[in-house]
């Protein structure tokens, strides 16, 4: 419907957007833009809010104040319409664990109001997209972690949707799963499917985000693209230091100047320098002898670390 | 407009077509069972009904049990499987992602209350009929009342299970008001077998109403159609006023 969408406009347009439960701000006056064939990423640890903005996205849960347009619409006005053209993931599997993986995706077909013909050939085509084609008459009661999140996201392609919502979409899948089902959304991503995802894990961001935010305590800390992020809050490498017990404490100033910045973690020191191997030189020549010495790339752990003062998964 | 409603009931015929098998069996013995021990034999032993003009026991109690029946039927229905689609398997939360709103979600579940009890009753009618314990052809219209009688108890339960958080209410539920009402609104006895003062408070508990329509039209009996008129009005308020009450609590616990 291109009345509904001018081309300038984002799919998503959030301005000030606010969720307020009783006693507590979940969202804090946020603004983001996604724009169509993006994958956008809502980064930050549990609580942050990113749940609940994924949920008045989804045109479930109304907002408390601000604006928001999703596909053109007000969601408050054109739910029904907007969430026709949306697919989500919900974090837990909403699965209907009584019927078997092909009615699953049949009976959604029908709550978008596909004719049962229609819903069939898509059921099919999207079984086989996940890999699960095999598997289309059994229960999904015993399907592991893996299958019932593909299953999941075929569910939510049955509409064939314009945005894609994930709300952590491999949490508590082994790497393995996790692997089989970025892979399915990077496809999904070269397709043109606008993808909007949150996730608490690095290297998910990582793959799959052309831009995201980093979001703390209901507020966005951060934009930009993975890269930018990392070279905006972090150097280009790492060093790792881990010392014997006790060791670490006697460490005050001692590591100053070996690198951009140095961070000091329960169990570990980082030093953020551009030379990873000559900052660990540097530490040899004054005399520290740690336990172990790793030089690694800046990841967005490392940028949640500037911005926060927190790591991520604690 | 025409489909609202219509997708989710949809979605339960196919889950009950999946799980039908486990509940033949209590559905057909149940009106076997209650209707040969008390219909029966506690028939046989109670003897000639007075001032009832030749019906016997079992003519009379069938009826009661039928709206009993669709009562148990209509509130376990809007009980555990229905806190199941919010909180356990959570398809009530799968399908408000989709444009189908919570009023789509109450409406159809009154449709699936009114196919389920419509089972239930219906096989509880065909059992009543092999017992020979349908005195009219009217009893065929014990069913709708049956139905309506499940649904003066389903809705409001529904309404009431959109805002629990767990399942604990229900046991009491069913102990304290299912249980007696299934004991004293009639089914078992008629109204002048209760002390007097306590007469009129029957006009307050909905299986009485229930019972009274279903035990007039299968009996043939009493078929005034303004008392008829009001116990069906009773019932219709009940169920409408839990389906206003369900958009309301559904909303609440979906939309948030």
């Amino acid at each position: 419907m291109p009345a509904d969408q001018p081309s300038s406009e984002p799919l998503i347009r959030a301005r000030q957007l606010t969720k307020r439960f009783a006693d507590f701000t979940a969202v804090d006056a946020i603004d983001f833009d996604v724009a169509a064939g993006e994958a956008f990423g809502f980064l930050g640890p549990n609580g942050a809010g990113k749940t609940s903005t994924m949920r008045m996205v989804g045109c479930v849960s109304p907002r408390s104040d601000g604006s928001l347009r999703v596909l053109g619409m007000d969601p408050e006005a054109d739910g029904v319409r907007i969430r026709g053209r949306l697919g989500v993931v919900p974090q837990l599997d909403t699965l209907d664990t009584e019927l078997t993986v092909f009615e699953n995706l049949l009976i959604y077909g029908r709550y978008f109001d596909l004719s049962y013909d229609e819903a069939r050939r898509r059921a099919r085509e999207l079984l086989e997209f996940v890999q699960l084609n095999e598997r289309g008459d059994d229960l999904v009661e015993p399907l592991s972690g893996g299958m019932r999140r593909r299953l999941t996201i075929a569910r939510a392609l049955i509409n064939e949707p314009e945005i894609l919502l994930l709300d952590e979409p491999t949490t508590g899948l082994d790497p393995q799963a996790r692997h089989l089902v970025w892979e399915r959304l990077y496809r999904l991503k070269q397709r043109g499917t606008t993808l909007v995802l949150t996730t608490h894990y690095m290297d998910e961001a990582e793959q799959l985000c052309d831009r995201l935010v980093v979001m703390d305590k209901a507020r966005i800390v951060a934009e930009g693209s993975p890269r930018q992020l990392i070279e905006k809050y972090a150097t280009r490498e790492v060093l790792e230091l881990r010392f014997p017990v006790g060791v670490q404490e006697t460490l005050d100033g001692v590591l100053d100047g070996l690198g951009d910045r140095v961070e000091h973690l329960p169990d570990r020191v980082l030093v953020y320098a551009t030379d990873g191997e000559a900052a660990a030189a540097a530490a040899h020549d004054r005399g520290l002898r740690p336990e172990s010495v790793l030089v690694r790339r800046s990841s967005l752990e490392d940028v949640f670390l500037r911005l926060t003062g927190r790591t991520l998964i604690e | 407009m025409a489909t609202v409603g219509v997708r989710h009931f949809e979605h339960n015929v196919l889950v009950y077509r999946r799980v039908w098998r486990g509940t033949v069996f209590g559905t057909v013995l149940s009106p076997i069972l209650f209707l040969s021990a008390m219909g029966v034999a506690l028939g046989s032993f109670v003897g000639e009904l007075p001032g009832m003009g030749g019906v016997s026991y079992l003519a009379f109690l069938a009826p009661g049990l039928l709206a009993a029946q669709a009562m148990q039927t209509a509130t376990v229905e809007s009980s555990w499987p229905l806190l199941a689609g919010f909180k356990w398997v959570r398809s009530l939360e799968a399908a408000i992602n989709t444009p189908q709103t919570p009023v789509d979600l109450v409406v159809g579940h009154l449709y699936w209350l009114v196919a389920r009890v419509g089972i239930v009753t219906g096989i509880f009618l065909v059992v009543m009929l092999i017992f020979g314990a349908v005195a009219s052809p009217l009893a065929l219209l014990a069913w709708p009342a049956a139905i309506l009688t499940g649904l003066a108890f389903g809705m409001p339960m529904a309404a009431f299970t959109a805002t629990q958080r767990n399942e604990s209410a229900f046991p009491v539920i069913f102990r304290f008001v299912v249980t007696p009402l299934f004991l004293f609104s009639t089914t078992f006895f008629p109204l002048d077998r209760l002390p007097e003062f306590i007469q009129p408070l029957a006009w307050f508990t909905p299986l009485f109403h229930g019972v009274a329509l279903t035990r007039s039209l299968a009996l043939g009996r009493d078929l005034d159609v303004v008392v008829l008129g009001l116990h069906a009005a009773a019932l219709v308020v009940l169920a409408g006023v839990g389906t206003l009450v369900a958009f309301r609590t559904f909303r609440r616990r979906l939309v948030v």
